[in-house]
């Protein structure tokens, strides 16, 4: 169910690269744990993010919950739908319920996990 | 020691439900997700186990000297068959607890105290006893479910023979619900109409897919902490431990109301006497997010950049889609329409007083 072409970091973010854009959500997991996402907070175009820094929030009902950019690089795009409709983050959180696209400065390898991993990881939590 | 369960663990783990640490309990945060739970309420109905609240049994020729000694409100007032919200004041005329006090007879009542409370309320009521009452603490051996929500009554209606239309609001009868012996009240934390029935934790789950049975056709869904956190801050019902505890004044929180200084003699009278005549220097107000930031329990709360506090309650309103929450401010700034400040991760994001409570339901 996690799609096998992104990556995935140990925080349940996952990140689509394609030449040098990263685009940037959060995983089904997450979501699932969050429940009902009332507010999405986003860096601005432009803003230089760093790897393992935060980029932004997802608030549910009941938490808040910090999200970490997988990559380092520069703001392209965020996704200003979720500003009218942040529960588009559960409802598609692969898909329509992305958070960011960046420039990366260089793929990102460190510390990221397969699709596989992912899952063996998350069931042991 | 490990959290304890409610009688229901199981049937909460098999319905899917998130289940969380909560006042020394693993209890469900939700079933369905809390703003689908939010909605069942306040439109048809919701179900929710709340057995980790705690009831104790006062009886006895002294019963009422008792209660009357350790709570502020006056329960002489009470009749047969009649609750009363109430609170167990400390000497200094802050809050132990928050309860519920329902009288079955002169010489027989039941206290329903916070969860998280029960230990330390026992002890404490029992220390204060010199009278000829006996107190019980009945906590493990009694299942609290409330069905809440405009269709309750019509839930309801199908499984008990007591006249559920002749109940009003605060009040209670015993009677059988699905053949279970259960003291019914109509009562809540919702803001909604509805009932907590009290009953033996034997017939736990019995009871619940009863209920749940019957409520399906009319929308009536399993329900858990997380929409009643949302649900009491609506209708601005006060959470022991965030908006009211040992260090806050009953009259700073809004309670004088049930704070009856002329019913004779009891435990922080003295303390609230001098609090009325005094004067308060903060009270606990609502307030309303300005912007689209979401005000959480604990953050910092300031006034042109000077600190006055912090949340004590903070939440999306699902009702209203607003940003809603409780803080404490000095009186003489808590005037409707003061702006305040609320930090956010750090940012001072606007807000301003409201009327409270944000939410009331039609026709009450």
């Amino acid at each position: 169910m996690n799609p096998e072409d992104l990556l995935y970091t140990k925080q349940h973010e996952w990140i689509r690269i394609s030449g040098d854009t990263g685009t940037v959500g959060i995983t089904d997991y997450a979501q699932k744990e969050l429940g009902d996402v009332v507010f999405v907070e986003l860096p601005k175009v432009g803003n230089k993010l760093t790897a393992g820094k935060s980029l932004g929030t997802v608030e549910s009902v009941k938490a808040v919950s910090e999200i970490f950019c997988p990559a380092s690089g520069e703001v392209t795009e965020v996704n200003t739908s979720l500003e009218g409709a942040p529960e588009t983050v559960n409802a598609d959180p692969y898909g329509k319920g992305w958070l960011v696209r960046l420039r990366i400065e260089k793929t990102p390898t460190e510390g990221l996990l397969s699709a596989k991993q992912y899952e063996e990881y998350v069931a042991q939590a | 020691m490990p959290d304890k369960r409610t009688a229901l663990f199981l049937v909460h783990q098999k319905l899917g439900a998130k289940l969380i640490p909560f006042g020394g309990w693993t209890m469900p945060v939700e079933y369905s997700g809390i703003a689908k739970e939010h909605t069942a309420v306040r439109t048809a109905a919701g179900l929710f186990d709340v057995s980790h609240m705690g009831e104790f049994e006062v009886t006895g020729p002294q019963a009422l000297d008792l209660v009357q000694y350790i709570t502020s409100n006056n329960a002489a007032r009470l009749s047969d068959g009649q609750a009363q919200y109430s609170v167990l004041p400390t000497r200094e005329g802050t809050a132990m607890d928050d309860l519920l006090v329902y009288r079955y007879s002169t010489e027989r009542f039941m206290l329903v105290v916070n969860a998280a409370n029960i230990e330390k309320d026992f002890e404490w009521i029992h220390g204060q006893n010199r009278f000829e009452a006996q107190i019980a603490n009945v906590s493990d051996d009694t299942s609290l479910l409330a069905v809440q929500g405009p269709r309750a009554a019509d839930i309801l209606k199908p499984l008990t023979s007591v006249s559920l239309d002749k109940l009003p609001p605060y009040h209670f009868t015993y009677g059988p619900v699905l053949g279970v012996d259960a003291t019914i009240s109509r009562t809540g934390y919702t803001g909604e109409d509805g009932f907590e029935l009290y009953f033996p934790a034997v017939r736990s789950e019995m009871v619940w897919n009863g209920i749940l049975a019957s409520g399906q056709s009319y929308g009536l869904l399993p329900a858990g902490l997380g929409a009643r956190n949302t649900l009491r801050l609506e209708s601005k019902l006060l959470l022991y431990g965030n908006d009211l505890g040992e260090t806050t004044p009953l009259l700073e929180a809004g309670l004088g109301w049930v704070v009856k200084l002329d019913k004779g003699d009891f435990i922080g009278r003295e303390a609230l006497a001098k609090q009325k005549s005094d004067g308060i220097r903060n009270k606990l107000v609502g307030f309303e997010m300005l912007g689209r930031d979401i005000a959480r329990d604990h953050y910092p709360v300031h006034i042109n950049g000077k600190e006055t506090g912090h949340v004590t309650s903070g939440s999306p309103s699902i009702t209203l889609k607003k940003n809603i929450g409780l803080t404490y401010l000095p009186a003489e700034r808590s005037e409707i329409g003061t702006k305040l400040e609320v930090l956010v991760r750090g940012r001072a994001c606007e807000a301003e007083v409201v009327p409270t409570p944000f939410y009331k339901r039609k026709n009450s």
